[in-house]
């Protein structure tokens, strides 16, 4: 059995979005497994973006569920009678649910702990690299500092809490290979190191989900090859499980552990990843063709 | 020579009032983008409720010493004009947010009146004084015909503001709450999507300039003597065309936006004709926004394609 399926993380239930009369994703299911890297793939237009909206909370779906869970995996049990209620989360001791399209944007962020990335970069690019690390352990340095008034009496509890996350940002500059640029204007730094820093900021934010929107677009095959090894990293070391867009089928095949493909906001196959590249509707997809003639084109592709 | 000293001294006080009251104005366009038409109403209501706190301490303790009333009267003014300013953002700016640009800037405008109506119509339209406090002066320079003085007050309005200027920089700068105001100033999707409050972050901005202009309405109230309801459009018109010469966004720019106001203002006064001050302010203004659209110390925009 397939981990998505046995230990899932993420669960996509009949996910519809409308832009008035545009379907952009039509009834779409799928789970995310935890420790998992799972890709969405599909063609330009497909929903891929919609989709990553509607989790992080710029959306409310037309319809559907996503339900997020923390620890657990027998909590998901409860998850009808916790979406009968109408709080957005149900926590307790060890486990929690999180109904994610009930949640407005940083709470999706704050308390269900989703990170998510850009197509295009959004770095704080006036501040520093390290400030821009520090900004995303905002939450955990304002509750260490009962909201910065015992901050500015600079009361022990607060430089404790101050200092911690600054190594924690030192940690993460050492992954991405960005120590000695610390305190460089993040917008000064080349486009790759760029990419691994949103990336090290999303993972300073702690969370159990990373989406990650494109991460390879643009890079050149080095870069490439650095962004593959830290993701996979991030599975390994921190246990965070990935869910990301990607046009790279280099780093959707070397990386994933299950990839989801959609095409007109429909979902056309869901496997791992040597069952997609062989789905015919998938080779259909991509190089737009009939049902009837696939197998032609795939005897074509295959030779 | 002397003076020249003394219009010195004169323009650095007013100028540090003007400073504060810029803060304000900048802080608020640089996290939402809208001129804050009602921040000089602010001012001047947080000057009433120094004068009447000044007053109930005179009627209710009798004599306290002036340090202590003037430590009283900031306390109140800034505590109670901070809720001013916070229910202003809730009731008028907040749900305006994501509608269209002008939306919240006529609502701010709106709010100016509301507030300079609401205080003549309570408070009577006439110029309400205020006992003189800290008038002594030092003496700096003696000459036979000019002695160029500074008063305690003046001493004390550089004192405090340069003290708050640097408890501000410092929050700006280094707390977690300053890097979440500058994250949310560039990129507010970003800044919610890395968890933060938003909405929270963009109240406690309106809070602290409000904070800041209270201090500039004890201030004012203090050097001036005097509190009238039209007292917010003067000293804030001023204050903002400060925050557009220093360069609108720019912290540091509001501050010395504030004092080139002040000193060009007071110069303009002793050395040439005190009907034309203002004009010489705003010409000031002019002259900078076409050679220099930026101001003093922003940061021009440049897009990256």
């Amino acid at each position: 059995m397939n981990r998505w399926e046995e230990k899932p993380l993420l669960k996509l239930e009949h996910l519809t979005m409308r832009f008035g009369g545009l379907v952009a994703v039509n009834d779409l299911s799928f789970s995310a497994g935890e420790g998992d890297i799972t890709a969405l793939i599909g063609p330009n237009g497909a929903g891929k973006t919609t989709v990553f909206n509607c989790i992080t909370g710029f959306y409310k779906p037309t319809e559907g569920r996503i339900a997020l869970r923390h620890g657990e995996a027998k909590v998901w049990d409860e998850l009808d009678a916790a979406t009968a209620r109408p709080d957005r989360r149900m926590v307790r001791a060890g486990a929690g649910l999180y109904l994610l399209e009930r949640m407005p944007d940083f709470e999706v962020s704050a308390h269900a702990k989703v990170a998510r990335t850009f197509q295009n970069i959004r770095l704080f690019s006036g501040m520093t690299v390290l400030e821009n690390l520090l900004v995303a352990q905002h939450n955990a340095l304002m509750t260490a500092s009962g909201f910065t008034v015992l901050g500015l009496l600079g009361l022990p509890a607060y430089r404790k809490a101050e200092k911690a996350s600054i190594e924690k940002a030192k940690y993460w500059l050492d992954r991405i290979d960005l120590m000695d640029r610390a305190d460089d204007p993040a917008g000064d730094l080349p486009y790759g190191a760029q990419r691994r820093l949103e990336i090290a900021r999303a993972m300073c934010t702690e969370p159990v989900l990373l989406c990650l929107d494109e991460p390879a677009a643009g890079l050149n095959p080095r870069e490439s090859a650095d962004l593959n090894a830290l993701l996979l990293g991030i599975r390994e070391k921190d246990g965070t499980s990935i869910l990301l867009i990607e046009h790279d089928m280099s780093v959707v095949m070397e990386i994933s552990d299950h990839v989801v493909v959609l095409d007109y906001g429909t979902k056309i196959s869901d496997g791992k990843p040597d069952f997609v590249r062989n789905d015919p509707k998938v080779i259909a997809a991509y190089l737009g063709v009939s049902d009837e003639e696939v197998e032609a084109v795939e005897a074509e592709v295959l030779s | 020579m002397e003076v020249f000293l003394q219009q010195l001294i004169n323009g650095i006080t007013l100028g540090s009032i003007y400073g504060l009251i810029a803060i304000g104005y900048t802080m608020v366009f640089g996290i939402i983008g809208m001129v804050n038409f009602a921040h000089g109403d602010v001012f001047m209501v947080s000057a009433f409720i120094a004068m009447i706190t000044f007053l109930l301490i005179g009627a209710l303790v009798g004599s306290v010493p002036v340090v202590i009333a003037i430590v009283l009267m900031l306390v109140v003014a800034m505590v109670l004009t901070s809720l001013w300013n916070w229910t202003i953002e809730r009731v008028a700016y907040r749900p305006l947010r994501g509608s269209f640009r002008l939306a919240p800037l006529i609502s701010a405008i709106g709010v100016s009146i509301f507030l300079s109506n609401f205080v003549q119509v309570t408070q009577g339209p006439r110029n309400k004084p205020v006992p003189g406090m800290l008038n002594d002066v030092i003496i700096l320079v003696e000459s036979p015909t000019y002695n160029v003085a500074i008063s305690y007050k003046q001493i004390m309005i550089m004192v405090v503001t340069a003290i708050l200027l640097a408890a501000f920089w410092y929050l700006v700068q280094k707390t977690s709450l300053g890097r979440a105001q500058r994250a949310c100033e560039q990129d507010r999707k970003m800044a919610s999507l890395l968890g933060i409050d938003v909405d929270r972050t963009i109240s406690i901005t309106f809070v602290m300039g409000a904070a800041l202009a209270a201090v500039a309405g004890v201030m004012y109230m203090v050097y001036y003597g005097v509190v009238s309801f039209s007292d917010g459009f003067n000293p804030g018109v001023k204050a903002f065309t400060a925050a557009v010469l220093g360069g609108i966004g720019s912290l540091p720019g509001a501050v010395v936006g504030g004092l080139l106001i002040g000193l060009i203002e007071v110069f303009w006064s002793a050395y040439f004709t005190i009907d034309y001050k203002d004009v010489a302010a705003f010409s000031i203004l002019a002259i900078t926004l076409i050679f220099m659209p930026q101001g003093l110390l922003g940061k021009p925009e440049v897009e990256k394609v």
